[in-house]
């Protein structure tokens, strides 16, 4: 029937509903979401994105029943200006419904995990209220991310490509009155300024991409602008492919506009394992993937971006090394990996690197929630150890456990209303240096993160070694020596600090008594976590050597080539993997950190040490170069130009002036008082003086009349006479 | 110099004298007096001209009769006495030049353009009278009956007014 | 034989002086009889012009004659009048003299 039919040539008049349906969570979130409970917003939130999810999976088997071959679905018409034509229509084919089942499928279980967390969060920072927004924002981003993977058309993209860098800022300032900490401060939306502003930037790049494209071939859609673009002058389609590197740069996080990503943490870990590990950032991948015709015509380009991506993988490998927050280690292995994807890419590898996105995104947002878990569990462990030392009654920072007894619960009620007051003492739950031993207290946690670091790691047979091997074989493959080994040290550096990572936090003692009261996550929480740990061991099916399955289905369209398996270059990033994690098992794992004593490998590495763990001074670096004298200038147009010139002298003295002198002086005094009035008061005057001296001739006597009457008489004959 | 022509002179002088002599009088009766005159010598100009009926009304009517009137009313409202200042001080010399200026106007239009054409009678020409008087008669009867007939109601008009004046003055008292 | 232009141009002397008669004596009786006399200054022009005519013709011609007789009798019912509103006007004033009649003074 309908149903029949459409199994056999598939559904993809759903295609619209991969939009919609988040778009109708929110609307449904946004309007009446203050009245539902906090299970309803949330099962309502991750519904949609689970309905995006569903409808992914069905065109991407519609995709698959078609052969791969592309379907185009318009669904309105946009612009239609002279050479301008432009439609939403959505692109269904293999690269686009790949990106779909990543982002609606890892972005269904990360709302589900928030359900849970946003649950605690809002009562830590004492706004239980927000909980509504926040999976609006969360659906809100879906949307935009599906927009930009489902769009036709260049300009469809950077719709969504401003989408998701909204969502990002909202995000990222979900809690703008305040720092991680909850302390009032202005931390937090200068970090989603930071994220918005950076990415502007690289939108700049793009744009001028896109003004270029237009000009040159007169469209934005894909194929009309691949087409064009075979038979363009090569420095145009240099020129194009280079600015949307620097789109790429910021959208992707790379040099040098990366410097966003660390900052964005100071948003709630849901945001930071769906926005920037797994599905945001990973936008600037597709962008290139998607253009793959236009870089394959312009090889300096290709080398551009794949030198990009490997000293990007590099240089973030080494400050996360330095790192002490358990969230910027993983934001910086984030650039890390992106710079992985971007080299890939960059080489021709499209296949490579969407491989490594998917698996990326598995493994990041398994470490990005596990994370989050420990975090949560720490302050846990901090609001029992508080009661425990000071007992009931404190008013310090409050944390609504599930775990615990309902009798906490009813005793905890009591603190629930009150509003969030100062704490007491600054207690970091992200600093790793007040963990240790977790590994007892919450073991599933532990075990996920073991997992995922594993993954992250490139140990074989996690998801992880499968795809990074094949970026690393690529580059051996395909000559880009300078590239394979940046990556290849970048692997190492991988492995290390992940190691020191799972040291420290996991094993030793508890540096500090919330980490010894810490506790584990309710099921809510870590179920998600349990399906990604899952797909971090399997994904490695998706693209196995030999059976290139990712392979095969992405070449339905773009030129992909499937890449040889090499033996060696296995062996060596295996082997220098398991040396990472074993170096830093010597450093951090042989005689763990004891409370208050600093990092080891400051006394061994010295300055250099100091130079990673200050991100190199970049951040500083910009700050002095760009964004003081920016400001600066800022200052001086502002103040000097704009208000004492302009306004000041200008329009006050000036113009203000002027016009007050015109229509005092010039107009009032002088057109109007002495010119018109004296006119006027003239002609009045005229009239008197007139009427006066006329009113003397009614003098009353006769005889004077009748004098008058002689004159006019001789004033007649003389007439009649002279005519 | 023929006879009319002096007799016409010194008619003419004796008009233009006796007007003068109205003019410039100070006493009311001097002037009426004089203009009594002027009628008459008007009159004999008349019948120079061939108006013989004219001329005995001129003397009856204006002589006679209207300047007898006007010799009632001087005597009765005692108009000798000379009034005070002049309070027009230019009415004087501003009329003498503009009469003037009127009557050479006048005399240079009426000898121009008008120009009549003819000679007078000889004064024994027109000693026929009763010609005269019974055209005179048979015109006003026929071609003029309607000014005739309005005249006479004019007079009796006039009449009324007249006694009309009088009378609201009686009531008054 | 005189020419006809004798008489109008006596006529218009006589009438001018009328005039002046008119516009300089200041006594009401003596303005009246300053218009009688430029009354008869108008009958004689009147009488010559159709004595003129006359001569033109070569037959009677009576017109201006008749004029004059109308205009004596019309004269003779102003005057009548006249007098009599003098007379009221002194009764009034105590005064015939025209500069003190000047209540229409504007």
């Amino acid at each position: 029937m309908f149903l029949a039919e459409a199994t056999q040539s598939g559904f993809f008049f759903l295609a619209p509903w991969i939009v919609f349906a988040p778009v109708l969570g929110l609307l449904i979130n946004g309007i009446f979401g203050h009245r539902f409970s906090e299970k309803l917003v949330g099962t309502i939130a991750s519904a949609a994105s689970g309905a995006a999810f569903i409808v992914s999976v069905l065109l991407a088997y519609s995709v698959s029943v078609n052969h791969g071959e592309l379907v185009r679905w318009q669904l309105a018409e946009w612009i239609h200006i002279g050479d301008l034509q432009l439609d939403w229509t959505f692109r269904v084919d293999s690269l686009s419904t790949t990106m779909m089942l990543v982002v609606s499928g890892v972005g269904t279980l990360i709302h589900i995990y928030a359900i849970g967390y946003m649950h605690e969060d809002v009562r830590f920072k004492g706004d239980p209220g927000r909980f509504p927004r926040f999976f609006v924002f969360l659906n809100l981003f879906i949307a935009a991310m599906m927009i930009l993977v489902s769009g036709d058309s260049y300009l469809m993209l950077f719709v969504g490509w401003e989408g998701v860098g909204l969502c990002s800022f909202l995000l990222i300032g979900f809690w703008f009155e305040m720092d991680t900490l909850a302390r009032p401060s202005w931390a937090n939306s200068n970090a989603a300024k930071k994220a918005f502003i950076t990415n502007r930037i690289g939108d700049f790049g793009f744009l001028i991409a896109g003004f270029i494209m237009f000009w040159n071939f007169r469209s934005f859609q894909f194929d009309e602008v691949f087409a064009a673009g075979q038979a363009a002058a090569p420095g145009i389609i240099l020129a194009i492919t280079l600015f949307m590197l620097v789109g790429v740069a910021g959208k992707s996080a790379q040099i040098p506009l990366y410097v966003w990503l660390p900052d964005a943490m100071a948003g709630p870990t849901p945001v930071s394992a769906l926005i920037h590990a797994a599905t945001m950032v990973t936008a600037g991948v597709y962008l290139i993937a998607r253009s793959a015709p236009l870089y394959t015509l312009a090889p300096q380009a290709q080398t551009i971006v794949a030198m990009t991506g490997a000293v990007t993988a590099l240089f973030a490998a080494t400050i996360a090394v330095g790192q002490y927050d358990i969230k910027k280690v993983l934001a910086y292995s984030t650039i890390s990996q992106l710079g992985f994807m971007v080299a890939a890419v960059g080489m021709g590898a499209f296949a490579a690197g969407m491989f490594h996105l998917i698996t990326h995104a598995f493994f990041k947002a398994l470490l990005f929630l596990s994370a989050g878990s420990v975090i949560l569990g720490l302050e846990r462990g901090h609001h029992h150890a508080d009661h425990a030392h000071h007992g009931k009654g404190k008013k310090g920072k409050h944390v609504l456990s599930k775990v615990e007894g309902r009798k906490e619960e009813r005793s905890h009620d009591a603190h629930e209303e009150v509003r969030r007051v100062e704490p007491v003492e600054t207690f970091d739950p992200n600093d790793m240096r007040n963990m240790g031993g977790l590994r007892k207290t919450m073991p599933v946690t532990f075990w996920l993160y073991m997992i995922g670091t594993l993954a992250l790691a490139g140990i074989f047979p996690f998801a992880g070694f499968w795809s990074k091997d094949e970026i690393l074989a690529d580059a051996f493959n395909e000559g880009f020596t300078a590239v394979y080994w940046l990556l290849t040290v970048a692997a190492f550096f991988t492995a290390f600090y992940m190691g020191r990572q799972i040291w420290m936090v996991f094993f030793g003692e508890p540096r500090h008594e919330a980490a010894a009261h810490a506790q584990e996550s309710p099921t809510v929480i870590t179920v998600p976590l349990m399906i990604l740990a899952f797909l971090s061991i399997l994904g490695g099916a998706l693209n196995l050597p030999g059976l290139h399955t990712l392979t095969e289905w992405l070449e339905h369209t773009i030129e992909v080539h499937a890449g040889e398996f090499v033996w060696g270059v296995a062996i060596v990033s295996t082997i220098l993997a398991l040396l990472g994690i074993w170096i830093s098992w010597l450093i951090y794992g042989r005689t763990p950190l004891k409370a208050g004593r600093p990092d080891p490998l400051k006394e061994r590495l010295g300055a250099v040490f100091t130079g990673m763990e200050n991100k190199w001074y970049v951040d500083e670096l910009y700050q002095a170069m760009i964004i003081t004298p920016f400001a600066k200038i800022s200052q001086f147009l502002a103040d000097v130009i704009d208000w004492r010139f302009w306004h000041d002298w200008f329009h006050e003295t000036v113009i203000a002036g002027t016009y007050n002198w015109v229509s005092n002086v010039a107009l009032n005094r002088y057109a109007d008082q002495q010119g018109i009035d004296a006119f006027a008061n003239g002609l009045g005057d005229v009239t008197q003086w007139l009427s006066a001296t006329m009113r003397k001739v009614q003098n009353g006597f006769v005889r004077s009349y009748a004098l008058s009457v002689l004159l006019g008489v001789v004033l007649i004959v003389g007439y009649l006479i002279l005519k | 110099m023929t006879l009319d022509l002096i007799l016409f002179l010194i008619l003419a002088l004796i008009a233009i004298s006796t007007a003068f002599g109205m003019l410039l009088s100070r006493n009311a009766v001097y002037c009426a007096l004089f203009l009594v005159l002027n009628f008459v010598t008007v009159a004999v100009f008349y019948l120079l001209l061939g108006a013989p009926f004219i001329a005995m009304s001129q003397i009856t009517v204006y002589a006679g009769a209207i300047m007898v009137l006007f010799l009632f009313v001087i005597m009765l409202l005692g108009a000798e006495s000379l009034p005070a200042a002049e309070v027009l001080p230019w009415q004087k010399p501003l009329a003498t030049a503009l009469a003037f200026v009127l009557a050479a106007e006048a005399t240079f239009l009426l000898i121009t353009r008008a120009r009549p054409e003819g000679r007078v009678l000889q004064p024994d020409a027109s000693a026929n009278m009763m010609d005269n008087l019974r055209a005179l008669g048979a015109e006003l009867f026929s071609r003029y009956l309607l000014p005739f007939e309005v005249t006479s109601v004019l007079l009796l008009v006039a009449m009324v007014g007249v006694i009309v004046l009088i009378r609201k003055e009686k009531r008054v008292h | 034989m005189i020419p006809i232009n004798y008489y109008i141009v006596l006529s218009a002397i006589l009438f001018t002086i009328g005039t002046l008669g008119v516009l300089t004596r200041r006594n009401a009786l003596i303005i009246f009889m300053s218009v009688e006399l430029m009354l008869n200054a108008a009958n004689l022009a009147f009488v010559a012009f159709a004595r003129a005519r006359e001569v033109a013709l070569g037959q009677p011609f009576f017109d201006g004659q008749i004029f004059v007789f109308f205009v004596i009798a019309v004269a003779a019912a102003e005057v009548a009048v006249g007098l009599a509103l003098i007379v009221e006007i002194f009764k009034s004033k105590r005064s015939i003299d025209v500069d003190q009649m000047s209540s229409l003074k504007g």
